[in-house]
Formats: C-alpha cells, sequence, structure tokens
C-alpha cells in the first residue's frame, strides 16, 4: 500500500502500527509528534493504531526558529 | 529592584525572549542564549527529513529555559492549530506563539485567521501568545477571548526595522495598561529595544538582530542591556518633550 508521510509517498508492505513505521523509516521517537490524517495521535497510540492505505501521516520534530 | 515580568502563569526576571533560528552553529547560539540572560526561547515546529538521521535540536537549549514553540511556516488558522496541537504532543507544554502569516514577501500577520485560531486553541487550554499587526482593536479582540498577552510586531519578521510605527504601540499601551504587551519581530539594534521598553512594552522577542549580528553573544548582551535600560526608563517617567529649550543653569544671576 501507499501513504504519504511528510508529503511524500512511500510504498508500505504488510501491516505495520506506527510505532513499526518510525522504526522503518529509522526516525526520532523522542519530541516528536505525529499527525494521521489532520488528527494528532497520543504517544501511546502508536502502537496499536495500523497504518492504512492512503493515510497522510506528519511526523514533526523541532528547528531553530523565531 | 525587584523588577518580575509575569506571565500568563509564570514569572520571569529577563524581559528578553529570544528565538533559535538563524545561528551559524549550535556553539554561537548557545553562547548568544547564555549571554541574553533570556530565560524563554522560541523553536519552530517542523517536518522531520526523512533521507537522513536528525539530532535533537532541543538537546542544544538551556535546560532551564522554557519552550515557547512557535507555528511560524502557517498561513491559514487550521494549520497553525494542527501544529500548535503537534507542538503541545511533543513538548508536553501549553504554551503557544501563534504565527499565521499572510504574505510571503512581507510576512505580515493575517490578523483574521489569527484571531480564529486563537479561539480555538484558547478553548482548547492553550496559552495563546499572538502575534499581529499593531493595532489597537485587535490586541482588544486576542485579549477578550483569552490570550494573556498580546505580540504586537515593531516591523516585519527579520527585517530589523525598528519600531516602525511607535504612536501605534503608544495607543496600545495607554489604552490597555493592564495588557501584557510583548514586542516581536523587527527589532534591528538595541536601541530599537530600548524604543519599544520606553514605549512601555513588557518585554521584546527577537531572533534575527542577535543571530545575524558579526558577535551574536557581544549583540545579545547589548540586548539585554538595552531592554532594562528601557524598562526602567519606562517606570522612570520621561521628561516632556518641548518645542524650545527649558535651561539647566540659571539666566538670572549670571555676570553681566
Amino acid at each position: 500500500m501507499k501513504v504519504f508521510i511528510n508529503g511524500e509517498i512511500k510504498e508500505i508492505t504488510g501491516e505495520v502500527s506506527l510505532t513499526e513505521l518510525l522504526e522503518n523509516f529509522s526516525l526520532p521517537r523522542e519530541r516528536v509528534a505525529v499527525e494521521l490524517n489532520k488528527e494528532v495521535v497520543r504517544k501511546k497510540d502508536w502502537e496499536t493504531i495500523r497504518v492504512k492505505d492512503a493515510d497522510k501521516i506528519e511526523i514533526v520534530h523541532f528547528v531553530g526558529g523565531g | 529592584m525587584t523588577d518580575l515580568f509575569k506571565l500568563a502563569d509564570e514569572t520571569f526576571n529577563s524581559r528578553l525572549i529570544i528565538g533559535t533560528g538563524k545561528y551559524r552553529s549550535h556553539q554561537e547560539m548557545q553562547a548568544a542564549h547564555t549571554a541574553s540572560g533570556a530565560e524563554m526561547v522560541t523553536v519552530a515546529v517542523n517536518r522531520v527529513p526523512l533521507d537522513r538521521a536528525t539530532e535533537s535540536f532541543l538537546d542544544y537549549l538551556n535546560p532551564q529555559m522554557r519552550i515557547l514553540p512557535n507555528t511560524a511556516g502557517c498561513f491559514d488558522a487550521e494549520h497553525a492549530i494542527r501544529t500548535a496541537r503537534l507542538a503541545r504532543e511533543a513538548l508536553e507544554t501549553d504554551w503557544i506563539k501563534l504565527e499565521v502569516i499572510g504574505d510571503k514577501i512581507t510576512l505580515l500577520p493575517d490578523n483574521e485567521q489569527t484571531l480564529e485560531a486563537a479561539r480555538v486553541l484558547v478553548k482548547e487550554g492553550f496559552i495563546v501568545l499572538p502575534y499581529f499587526s499593531d493595532d489597537l482593536i485587535m490586541a482588544k479582540k486576542l485579549l477578550d477571548i483569552g490570550c494573556p498577552a498580546v505580540m504586537p510586531l515593531a516591523a516585519p519578521i527579520g527585517s530589523g526595522l525598528g519600531v516602525c510605527n511607535p504612536a501605534n504601540l503608544k495607543i496600545m499601551r495607554e489604552q490597555l495598561p493592564d495588557a501584557t504587551i510583548i514586542v516581536d519581530a523587527g527589532v534591528g539594534v538595541p536601541s530599537d529595544a530600548a524604543i519599544a521598553m520606553e514605549l512601555g512594552a513588557d518585554a521584546i522577542l527577537m531572533n534575527t538582530a542577535i543571530a545575524e549580528a558579526k558577535d551574536s553573544a557581544q549583540m545579545a548582551t547589548a540586548m539585554k542591556l538595552a531592554v532594562q535600560a528601557g524598562r526602567l526608563a519606562y517606570l522612570s517617567g520621561r521628561m516632556p518633550k518641548r518645542l524650545y529649550a527649558s535651561a539647566s543653569s540659571p539666566i538670572e544671576g549670571a555676570i553681566k
């Protein structure tokens, strides 16, 4: 299936949770936040929520700013 | 003299809030942060890059400092609200610098969208610190809906033009004597910061003026002193401006 992660189309094989998705892309798990189809997903729910085809996922962290 | 800066449910010694963007290195940013005496710094929320490993930018910030995430880069209320929610989830803070930009060239705020986003975020329990155009009526609306402070711009973000409309700031101070007013954006040099404070701003938020200085740590010190000087001057009450001279030495009694 195809999902959108931070605006990029990514091919995912098999059923994965948000936690596994972060692991698969070697993304940090601390001090990041995840949004699934425009709704913030609490960290405690990352394990149980499965990614579905065409999901739009935003994963953010913090950078310098004013 | 104890002159603490109260903001929402927090108390600060410093009236200077600074950014974390545009520094040439993390080390330079840390030196500037220390020199500034600031107790709160802003950070931006951004997509994690998928193609490379990243380190946590937050590790470079003094853990004593309060981190104020912003909604920079958002051009409408919806994106700003989503960004604020993400920031809260990642940082476990209700504080947000609300910034809804209306135009890429000027980066001037979209006041209408800012108000709309502020209304939603306040209802969700956020401590909303809104960046907006220096307009009294807009300030009143933002305070009415529950923002604990308002953050009018001095000039466009990163312009360094200083307080472009001192009359607006003075009117805002006089008409909203109890409001917390933080001048956000546009300061270029310490005299700009001092002017804003002399006009009655409670604090100043700046980034570029320090980060783009050749010696950012030294400029941070200069800004700290300017904010303190301007604040003291405001509390002292300035002399009236006069069109004509007023002699400091007695005219009568001079030898003839």
